[in-house]
């Protein structure tokens, strides 16, 4: 093969490649060349997409790292910071279930352990196809496990999520995985390395010819038939090896052993080296004949792209190499100094003294192109969606076909295979809240986390939609009495080459810019994952949006369940639509465009909300999400083991003249609370709606909305609700780890 | 009462057991009728390397990064308090009790507990075993006394073959064992049960005389088998009663905010056990 057809190969387009000889005043040899694929794909240049971030807001008084670094972090006071992230391990997961979302979950890790942080929670948001074919079976099942296995074993809890099942996901499932760790605010490291002559120590795993070329290969490409054959692009996870170099990086760090630390993720030792130097404006040799290897022959390009998972790089002083070898050795960790570090500005590798590659470190890390995106809105709704309900179901079937709704059931037999308590520190484990809630002993309070991001609605409207995502994380700490101290982000969308696709993306990132500035919640990183896409066509544009906030007192959440006599109040400017609601998917009627909705009120209603939490006055509360407020009523009831009346007329008067979408309709900003009524009356009078709708009472889900009229029990209700387990059993059971 | 927690290469829990054998020894300390607000006994964590050991409160505890050569406590002035025993040290001299901690340790790969059985720690946990000392196993802790032999049975993949974690009941047994001199026989407890390897089996003989010599110490409660176990079993002691291992995981309902305190007695029922037999 011709350099000029390997560059293709590689992923680099003629372009690219000639701007690459142009840099370097030669073309580059089969190292350097690879080395460039990698840095300059997608994945880690975000090529396509940098432009359209600037726009995000980044500053806020709590920030104390922002986008840029390996994760993001916020004070939280007495010292200590939160740091946390969230990315993609998408395309791997596609193409090998199990490993690739246990090395998705071992990656978020390093990138929070790399920063000094112990992760304290991991959350999950994933996407499959439709519940009922094999090919989401099997994927379903290996990524639960993947996760579980990975986050188990390691010792992390895994504390939320959220699993929806649409089409547009079927062959493309998306893995996202959210880490959430704690560090001493003093003692958190960068990634930037410094200081000439000091070595470059590298540990854990041994690096192998697992995972080559996956951020350009598996990444930064459309899936497509053969994808079978790049199952040996996806890496293989050993969460025991990285259970014991978490341990030792928190005893390095506590050493001060350690100049600086990064993991090694895509693009492995090219990548961690290259942004390494880049940040510290520093030059850097690595000698790939000194690196620790599972099999011998390997080339000097494998060693330098291998994604071998487990595997940490430190700048270390020489007086303290000695040290640091010992305390690997302390936890059986495999380390080897493989480099140093220079003042030449060039990344130089070597093989047992002798060059094998030389790149300036700006060419390779910053000098990827930019491109401007050819944006341009698709005049209709181009996504499949098909009838899968009755035409003429009553009311009482709609209510139970929406608890059914794959998207909307419990996911309990998912969230039951993850550790969720290992830690101490779980107040609200998976499932039980809107948000998790962890408590802080180190700062004497406790943080919420929570994960979200609905495809579908994004799919109607780009904009609108991820506004919705952001507020809806807002309204699940809301509900637990926190407020947002920060949000990353995972950005996953299909080809970017694509004027559509390039319209929905753009049109999400301002919405994401506008929400996020409203809530005065600043964005401190986040993911990029494009090329989500298949011969049958994209996903569905998913921002995946997850946010971290703060609760003064872990003791007092209010709890999940309303009692007998409890009366119902809805509150907040709620204006129910079946605009991209479930409903309306399950009526195939799904179409461009959702209400637009003014931020400001939808704040307001998430503070009172707050407050009247976290002032201990309402015996729960539950923001209205899919399915609308007969689902959340629902599921109150359910969780509850007590029905509910209630009566949507004042909604219907104030808000909608439609019965239908009073009941079932979806839309940003509404709440239902329970709890004692003169405590809910003397929530009124502040600028915020709030309507009695009800009471709590007997083992019947009774709403009437004018003529319209929902009436089922509530074991009714939970037979639906639970009939997940059942569709979602996997043909492929007896696959155990 | 000074407890001694193993910490093998994997373990996971070790530090929640720690936490926990600190909140029952402080409760023990300050009995003066305030066992019920033990959230608030919980020490503001200062490092979060060690979210329990740096606690002004609590200097004296090991510190992992102190402990490289297995040396641990009696760093400073105040009184020696529960730490973590690493895996290759030896000397238990100074440990009034022992845990044996879960997670995976040594990933688990092999068998549950196959490896880390055959640590340093834990040969001279079997003399201190074989000398009377209390010794807790807790889920993988339980698997590893169980390849050792301290315990009789073994644990196997669970029914379902998938790893769970719920919150659950458990009943507690006769067994005449210090452990359980905090709860009444037939108490009901609710603790979190999470686990890959939990079953709970012995060959029909010595299920027979687990069962004839009282040495169950908790059954899942009716309809809440959560892996399949002979007998509804959830743990079990030695003939002696010294040696408890149990599946389910006590050192996550320390604290009020998890939503359960039942696990705390055990980490007090040695203590309980002495000061009774001494009054």
């Amino acid at each position: 093969m011709s350099e000029q057809s390997a560059h293709r190969a590689l992923g680099l387009t003629d372009q690219e490649f000639e701007l690459i000889c142009g840099k370097m005043g030669r073309e580059p040899n089969g190292v350097e060349l690879a080395m460039f694929s990698l840095l300059w794909s997608e994945h880690c240049a975000y090529k396509h997409s940098r432009k359209l971030l600037k726009n995000l807001p980044t500053e806020g008084p709590r920030v104390v790292m922002g986008p840029g670094e390996n994760a993001g972090a916020v004070d939280i006071g007495n010292g200590y910071s939160i740091a946390f992230k969230v990315e993609s391990h998408n395309h791997p997961s596609a193409v090998e279930p199990f490993q690739g979302a246990a090395t998705g979950v071992g990656g978020i890790l390093r990138d929070v352990i790399a920063l000094g942080a112990r992760p304290i929670a991991i959350l999950d948001s994933l996407r499959f196809g439709e519940p009922d074919t094999e090919r989401t079976h099997y994927l379903v099942d290996g990524v639960v496990r993947g996760i579980g296995h990975y986050g188990n074993c390691m010792g992390i809890p895994t504390v939320g999520g959220e699993i929806y099942f649409e089409p547009p996901y079927e062959q493309n499932p998306l893995v996202n995985a959210m880490c959430v760790g704690i560090a001493r605010t003093d003692e958190m490291v960068r990634a930037a390395a410094a200081g000439t002559g000091n070595k470059v120590v590298l540990f854990g795993s041994l690096t192998g010819r697992d995972g080559i070329g996956g951020a350009s290969v598996l990444a930064s490409a459309e899936l497509d038939e053969g994808d079978d054959a790049k199952r040996p692009t996806v890496q293989i996870g050993d969460p025991f090896e990285e259970s014991k170099l978490l341990e030792c990086c928190q005893e390095l760090l506590a050493g001060d052993l350690l100049v600086s630390l990064q993991d090694l993720g895509a693009a492995g030792l090219t990548s961690s080296a290259g942004e390494m130097a880049s940040a510290g404006g520093t030059g850097i040799d690595i000698d790939v004949g000194l690196v620790p290897l599972r099999e011998a022959d390997m080339e000097p390009f494998e060693i330098m792209v291998s994604e071998s998972q487990e595997r940490m790089l430190a700048v270390v002083e020489p007086g303290k190499v000695d040290a640091v070898l010992a305390l690997c050795a302390k936890w059986q960790t495999r380390s080897a100094v493989i480099g140093e570090i220079t003042d030449t500005g060039t990344f130089r590798i070597l093989r047992n003294g002798d060059t094998a590659g030389e790149i300036e470190v700006e060419d390779l890390v910053d000098g990827c192109p930019l491109y401007d995106l050819d944006p341009e809105e698709p005049a209709d709704w181009t996504y499949p969606n098909r009838e899968s309900i009755e035409p003429d179901a009553s009311p009482s079937d709609i209510a139970l076909s929406l608890l059914a709704a794959p998207s909307i059931a419990s996911k309990r037999w998912a969230f039951e295979q993850y550790d969720s308590v290992v830690g101490s520190r779980t107040v609200h484990r998976a499932g039980a809240a809107d948000a998790a809630v962890l408590s802080i002993p180190e700062s004497g309070r406790a943080i919420a986390v929570a994960i979200d991001g609905n495809g579908r609605r994004v799919a109607c409207d780009p904009y609108q939609g991820t506004v919705e995502a952001t507020l809806e994380c807002a309204s699940n700490l809301a509900v637990v009495g926190a407020e947002p101290l920060g949000v990353t982000n995972c950005l996953n969308f299909g080809n970017p080459e694509k004027p559509g696709v390039a319209w929905q993306l753009g049109r999400a990132i301002d919405g994401l810019a506008e929400a996020c500035r409203a809530l005065e919640a600043p964005v401190v990183g986040g993911n990029v994952s494009l090329y989500n896409e298949t011969p049958q066509g994209p996903i569905y544009p998913t921002p995946v949006v997850g946010m971290v906030g703060e609760l003064p007192d872990p003791g007092n959440v209010a709890g999940g369940n309303w009692r007998e006599g409890d009366s119902i109040a809805l509150v907040g400017p709620f204006d129910p639509s079946l605009a991209g609601s479930e409903l309306e998917k399950q009526r195939g009627q799904l179409g461009k465009g959702l209400p637009e909705v003014e931020i400001a009120p939808v704040r307001a209603a998430i503070e009172l909300v707050r407050d009247a939490v976290r002032g201990g006055v309402v015996r729960t509360a539950t923001d209205v999400s899919d399915g609308g407020i007969t689902t959340a009523l629902a599921e109150l009831a359910i969780s509850s083991g007590v029905g509910c009346e209630a009566d949507l007329a004042p909604i219907i008067a104030r808000r909608s003249d439609n019965p239908e979408d009073a009941l079932f309709g979806e839309g940003p900003g509404g709440f239902i609370l329970a709890g004692d009524m003169a405590e809910l009356e003397k929530l009124g009078g502040q600028g915020v709606d709030i309507e009695l709708i009800g009471e709590v009472t007997g083992n019947e889900i009774i709403i009437t909305a004018n003529g319209n009229r929902v009436e089922i029990l509530v074991e009714e209700a939970e037979a639906a609700f639970d009939s997940l387990e059942d569709r979602i059993e996997s043909d492929q059971a007896g696959l155990t780890h | 009462m000074i407890w001694g927690v193993l910490q093998f290469p994997g373990s996971c829990d070790e530090r929640d057991a720690l936490n926990a054998c600190l909140i029952a020894e402080r409760s023990l300390n300050s009995r003066d009728g305030t066992g019920g607000a033990l959230s608030s006994t919980r020490n503001v964590v200062e490092d979060p390397t060690d979210p329990v050991f740096e606690s002004s409160e609590q200097s004296g505890v090991g510190h992992g990064a102190d402990d490289v050569s297995g040396r641990g406590g009696g760093l400073s002035d105040s009184a020696p308090s529960s730490r973590l025993v690493w895996h290759e040290e030896t000397d238990l001299s100074g440990l009034d009790g022992i845990v044996v901690p879960g997670g995976f340790s040594y990933g688990d790969y092999l068998r549950a507990g196959a490896i880390a059985r055959f640590s340093p720690a834990m040969t001279s946990v079997a003399r201190f075993a074989a000398d009377g000392g209390p010794v807790l196993g807790i889920c993988n802790g339980f698997q590893v006394l169980c390849e050792s032999g301290l315990l009789p049975g073994a644990l196997l993949t669970n029914e379902r073959t998938r790893f769970i974690c719920r919150q659950g009941d458990l009943v507690v047994g006769e067994a005449d064992s210090p452990f359980l001199a905090g709860y009444e026989a037939g108490q009901t407890i609710s603790v979190p049960f999470k686990h890959q390897s939990g079953r709970f089996f012995a060959p029909p003989e010595l299920l027979e005389q687990i069962e004839a010599d009282n040495q169950v110490a908790f059954r899942y409660a009716s309809g809440q088998n959560p892996n399949g176990s002979l007998n509804d079993i959830a743990g079990v002691t030695n003939e002696a009663g010294n040696v408890l291992g149990l599946m389910p995981h006590p050192e996550h309902a320390v604290e009020a905010f998890s939503g359960s305190t039942d696990g705390l007695a055990l980490f007090q029922g040695p203590a309980l056990a002495t000061a009774g037999a001494g009054a």
